[in-house]
């Protein structure tokens, strides 16, 4: 926590959570897809289901979706924004079994045809947790640079890609690994300290058992 | 300094015979990582944002995305100009900038949280109606509301900002503290005042419920910030005047938590109970959402 946290966001109304939150959910999926997004799926749960409307949860959502910062006023018209961009967006309520009650499931379609689904919790204060990418349980806050990188469940990948942030002074805060299955694929969330530069992540996804390698900035 | 205590924050200032404000800064650049004058720069984004967002809560005609609020603050800034208030420009100027804060961010403006966006109007409304007053620098605003902030971490660490978490009191009676530990620091108050300061301003709204009609940042915020910004200016001249709260400010925090924690479900902004629970409170919600809720 930081003066920043206490002073701060700045962002637009009415609520930190149910809007600032979920702008940054949005965003953050946007990060994931890493390319535009042409097709969203909304599903609101709990009590982003029940007040989205008043909040202007769900103008947020779309902000954040078309790259807004939640300081964006823009957010205001993003609806409006995303048809004239082509965004083709729907919204849903579901309820998400023992999720955070301002649960919001994207799924996502980008223009390249890249698709991912995010689940991401607005927790208060416009802090997020992204609490699932595709069918990985996560646990991400994006308070600090995350790495993000899938890959196969083979020996020596964490050693493969922690090298890489050693030789660049990189300092990891958090490290955390996933996988569904033994031999399958298995995900890294690495925390680091500071920012990475865009070259140490392409050196991170030119490894051959890498699938894929994001890194998103702190928020 | 870990913001643990308002108690900490005081003995450090007094031992190095500076203000709050000056520790505070020099402990977040070094936390941050960055230069003091690139951490006044961020704080002093901050101040900008809360001028704009006074200036863009005053226009005429505003109307929340709900439809259920707006407009107060430019009936409140008439009246203070029309020189009908009764207790005269300087306070009705504080009333009608909380007010328009707060519509601001109903509206989908932007706002700053201080700390929350529930309670946006108190922060900037104590503090830019005393520049004014005073033809104060700019910076000197900006350095105060490091000593707001600390206030707020210390309340954040030890109790809660949230309303789902500790009712108004924690978001109102948060910003109100915050609010008044400035004043009281602009206004060349000693450190002790500053905490006493801080626990008068708790202590007048502790046990304040959080029940926001269709759970929306409006009915009853908006009104709240205007009492809220009256509250910090309450405490800061009790304060100010040498007055003491018998119980200590990290006391009244520690209370504040535990009312909290008391504090029924209903009445922690899940827009059961309350104001939210009335029959008008009940009709407005169905104008919003329609009959399901």
């Amino acid at each position: 926590m930081d003066v920043f946290d206490i002073v701060g966001p700045i962002m637009v109304g009415p609520s930190s959570s149910h809007t600032a939150g979920a702008a940054r959910i949005g965003k953050f999926a946007l990060t994931i897809l890493g390319q535009p997004v042409q097709k969203a799926e909304i599903y609101f749960s709990g009590s982003f289901a029940k007040t989205y409307k008043g909040h202007g949860t769900d103008k947020a959502i779309i902000g954040g979706l078309l790259g807004m910062d939640t300081d964006d006023t823009r957010i205001r018209t993003s609806l409006e924004l995303a048809k004239e961009n082509g965004l083709e967006f729907s919204f849903h309520e579901t309820e998400i079994e023992n999720a955070h009650p301002n649960t919001v499931l994207l799924r996502l379609t980008g223009i390249e045809g890249k698709t991912v689904a995010v689940q991401g919790a607005s927790v208060g204060g416009g802090n997020i947790l992204i609490t699932k990418i595709d069918d990985t349980e996560v646990s991400i806050t994006g308070k600090a640079t995350t790495l993000i990188v899938p890959h196969k469940d083979v020996p020596g990948m964490i050693s493969d890609v922690t090298n890489i942030l050693a030789r660049r002074g990189v300092n990891i805060g958090r490290f955390e690994l996933k996988r569904s299955q033994k031999g399958g694929t298995a995900v890294m969330i690495i925390e680091v300290d500071g920012t990475v530069d865009a070259e140490v992540n392409d050196l991170i996804a030119r490894f051959p058992n890498v699938l894929d390698s994001t890194v998103i900035a702190a928020i | 300094m870990k913001y643990d205590s308002v108690a900490e924050l005081c003995a450090l200032a007094k031992e190095k015979n500076c203000l709050i404000s000056d520790l505070v800064i020099a402990q977040q650049a070094q936390a941050q990582e960055i230069s003091e004058e690139e951490l006044l720069a961020r704080m002093e984004q901050s101040f900008l944002v809360m001028q704009e967002s006074v200036a863009a809560g005053f226009q005429e005609g505003l109307v929340s995305t709900s439809g259920l609020t707006g407009g107060a603050a430019y009936q409140m800034k008439q009246a203070v100009d029309g020189g009908k208030t009764i207790c005269g420009k300087f306070f009705g100027e504080a009333l009608a900038k909380a007010l328009a804060v707060s519509e601001t961010n109903a509206c989908m403006g932007k706002i700053v949280a201080a700390p929350t966006a529930g309670s946006c109007g108190i922060l900037p409304a104590a503090l830019l109606t005393l520049m004014e007053e005073r033809n104060l620098p700019k910076e000197t605003i900006v350095r105060a509301l490091f000593t707001a902030s600390a206030i707020g971490m210390v309340i954040a660490k030890n109790a809660s900002i949230a309303g789902a978490e500790g009712g108004c009191q924690a978001e109102c009676g948060s910003a109100s503290a915050m609010a008044a530990a400035a004043l009281v620091e602009v206004c060349g108050g000693t450190v002790d005042m500053v905490s006493h300061a801080c626990a008068i301003a708790i202590k007048n709204i502790l046990g304040l419920v959080c029940d926001p009609v269709a759970g929306l940042v409006e009915i009853p915020c908006t009104k709240r910030n205007a009492a809220g910004v009256a509250n910090a200016f309450v405490a800061a001249e009790l304060a100010l005047a040498g007055i003491e709260s018998a119980i200590p400010a990290d006391e009244v925090i520690w209370a504040m938590k535990k009312v909290g924690d008391s504090m029924s479900a209903a009445l922690k902004e899940t827009a059961e109970g309350g104001l939210a629970a009335t029959p008008t409170g009940k009709r407005l919600t169905s104008c919003v959402f329609g009959e399901r809720k």
